[in-house]
């Protein structure tokens, strides 16, 4: 049984020029110790359906499915209550743009320490010991330095690995990870994807991976779904996507690489879209 | 011929208070960092996570003042902190900021975003400045009825997007962008490197292009510079930096890249089937 379960997932926006449907039909599910690859062009739903999942959405989406559920329990209509028993313990998640989802007000440190106290019930100072083990585990330098530092006073990237260390504290058995390591260069990104895979293979951990880079996902995914403008394009298995991917969409997405560039121009989606009709 | 920007021995030190238990520390985030971008080129930064682009990024954009060295615009010393900059050069001086989120006002409606910096910095006529920016949203692969939506409607990638477009605006003559299309599927980021391209050629545009992706850096770059630790160890032209890196950390930066090999994939697919049936 899959442990997380969705089918015909929709999602509509009311907008000012009326409503807008952001995912279209979508299904996903993984299954325990299992890596999806979700990727797909800019736009085409892969945040706002995981969202979804969270019950992170704002008021404005109107969400219909025939199926959510994950290990079994129904997850569109829970309480509150059992909702975050689930949410930032059993299922966490690593947001796509990381500095707009810490808080400015407090030092990262702080903020780590409290996802640890008030879901793990860790003690103050078991909490420091524990967020000072992450920090040095997601390679962030001078860690008892930076868990005093805000946001602001920290790169990018550093960023972008405490918000890894948070998601990853509980140490839960699902864990959606958008575009996780977009900040980094492909060094700590090595050692990043390294540590998701660890955990992935040591507590069987189950990880949803939305990301644009084909090399992170011929590296680490098990099974690849392609979205394109809020629609599943092609579901495969890793090797036969890059074997033989079926979809167009899916082809220009592996020949867009910059080092395919024919002189001075990069090829568009719809520059391989017109090529491939012509011929 | 003179350099679009210059700088000599940027040093920048960021000032940490302390806290109750802290002393208050100041660390050197630059320490003394030499570079020269000319009319029309593209100087690209690489280096680690942490290693001081954002850093160098904002001092090259006149948005932080260095604490020591001396920057050069077209020739001409320029000191932010003893004069501020006039609106001819704020205009002529654009960045897009690696955190878009945080670089747009959540109340304001994008069409409003990007029509702004024409309002207050020149006479276009007001239905001009609509046009303008509407034909600004269609180049980054946007469309109109996104014209009067809110920042934190948009996706991560159509958000690092708009802040291309903002800063395009006022056809600015030197271009700071940090991680610009790090949030990109390779389609569209390759509709935006095309337009970044074609304004160079038209416009003579100069960027200075922080990316950590070495791919976008062999297609965009002129000439490139390694940054590590706050120090430029590696500095010169695309075809020798690619070609015959000399830094360690260079090296690494080639050979941690990943590989799309399908032979590679099923190596490991087959390590993770068998590992997988160990563990039953
Ligand atoms: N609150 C909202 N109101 C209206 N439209 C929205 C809202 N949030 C997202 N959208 C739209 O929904 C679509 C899907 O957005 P989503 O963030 O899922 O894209 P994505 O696939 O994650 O793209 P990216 O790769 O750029 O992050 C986009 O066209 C976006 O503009
Ligand atoms: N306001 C600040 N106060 C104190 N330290 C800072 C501040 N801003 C940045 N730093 C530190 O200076 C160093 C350089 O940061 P910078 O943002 O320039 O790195 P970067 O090369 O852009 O990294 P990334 O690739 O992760 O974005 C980092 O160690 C960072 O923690
Ligand atoms: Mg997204
Ligand atoms: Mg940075």
């Amino acid at each position: 049984m899959a442990l997380l379960n969705i089918r015909n997932l929709t999602v509509k926006f009311a907008t000012a020029t009326g409503s807008f449907t952001a995912v279209d039909g979508i299904d996903v599910s993984v299954d325990k110790g299992e890596v999806l690859a979700i990727v797909g062009e800019s736009g085409s739903g892969k945040s706002v359906s995981m969202l979804a999942v969270m019950g992170l959405l704002p008021d404005t989406a109107t969400i219909t499915a025939d199926e959510m559920t994950y290990d079994g329990q129904d997850i569109s209509n829970m309480t509150a209550v059992q909702r975050r028993k689930l949410i930032g313990r059993e299922i966490t998640m690593i947001f796509q743009e990381p500095v707009a989802s810490l808080n400015p007000s407090f030092t990262t440190g702080f903020q780590i320490e409290e996802v640890l106290r008030l879901n793990l019930g860790m003690s103050r100072r078991e909490a420091h010991a524990r967020a000072l083990e992450l920090y040095r585990a997601v390679g962030i330098p001078e860690p008892e330095e930076k868990l005093k530092a805000y946001p602001h006073q920290m790169s990018g990237g550093q960023c972008q690995r405490v918000m890894i260390a948070m998601a990853i504290a509980s140490n839960p058995r699902l864990l959606i990870a958008d575009e996780p390591t977009t900040a980094l260069d492909v060094t700590i990104q090595k050692q990043i994807l390294d540590l998701l895979m660890k955990l992935q293979e040591d507590y069987g951990m189950a990880l949803i991976l939305i990301t644009h880079d084909m090399g992170v996902v011929a590296e680490t995914a098990d099974r690849v779904v392609v979205q394109y403008k809020g629609k599943k394009m092609e579901e495969a298995d890793v090797l036969s996507l890059f074997e033989n991917p079926q979809h167009p969409y899916t082809r220009a997405l592996l020949s867009a690489l910059p080092e395919n560039a024919t002189g001075d121009r990069l090829p568009t989606v719809s520059d391989f879209f017109t090529q491939e009709a012509a011929r | 011929m003179t350099a679009v920007v210059e700088g000599k021995a940027i040093v920048q030190d960021y000032h940490v208070p302390g806290g109750m238990f802290a002393r208050a520390r100041s660390v050197r985030a630059l320490k003394g960092v030499d570079f020269r971008v000319e009319k029309g080129k593209t100087l690209a930064i690489v280096g680690e996570s942490g290693s001081g682009k954002s850093t160098l990024a904002r001092v090259i954009a006149l948005i932080d003042a260095p604490t020591g060295g001396e920057l050069r615009i077209e020739g001409k010393p320029v000191d932010i902190r003893a004069h501020r900059p006039g609106p001819d050069m704020r205009s002529k001086v654009q960045m897009v900021f690696q955190n878009p989120y945080g670089s747009l006002n959540p109340r304001q409606k994008i069409g409003n975003v990007l029509m702004e910096p024409l309002a207050i910095n020149t006479n276009v006529p007001a239905a001009e400045q609509r046009e303008r920016a509407e034909a600004m949203l269609a180049k980054v692969g946007l469309q109109p009825e996104h014209f009067n939506r809110y920042p934190h409607m948009f996706s991560g990638g159509q958000r690092q997007r708009i802040a291309i477009a903002r800063a395009l605006m006022l056809n600015p003559s030197l271009l700071v962008l940090d991680e610009p299309v790090s949030a990109l599927d390779l389609s569209v980021q390759a509709q935006v490197l095309n337009l970044l391209a074609d304004l160079q050629d038209e416009f003579g545009l100069t960027y200075v292009f922080v990316s950590h992706d070495l791919s976008v850096v062999r297609y965009i770059a002129d000439e490139v510079m390694v940054i590590s630790k706050g120090e430029a160890v590696e500095q010169g032209t695309r075809e020798e930096v690619f070609a015959n890196p000399t830094h360690p950390y260079t090296r690494q930066l080639f050979a941690a890249t990943p590989v799309t090999d399908v032979a590679a994939i099923r190596t490991r697919v087959e390590r993770r089937r068998l590992a997988r049936a160990g563990v039953q």
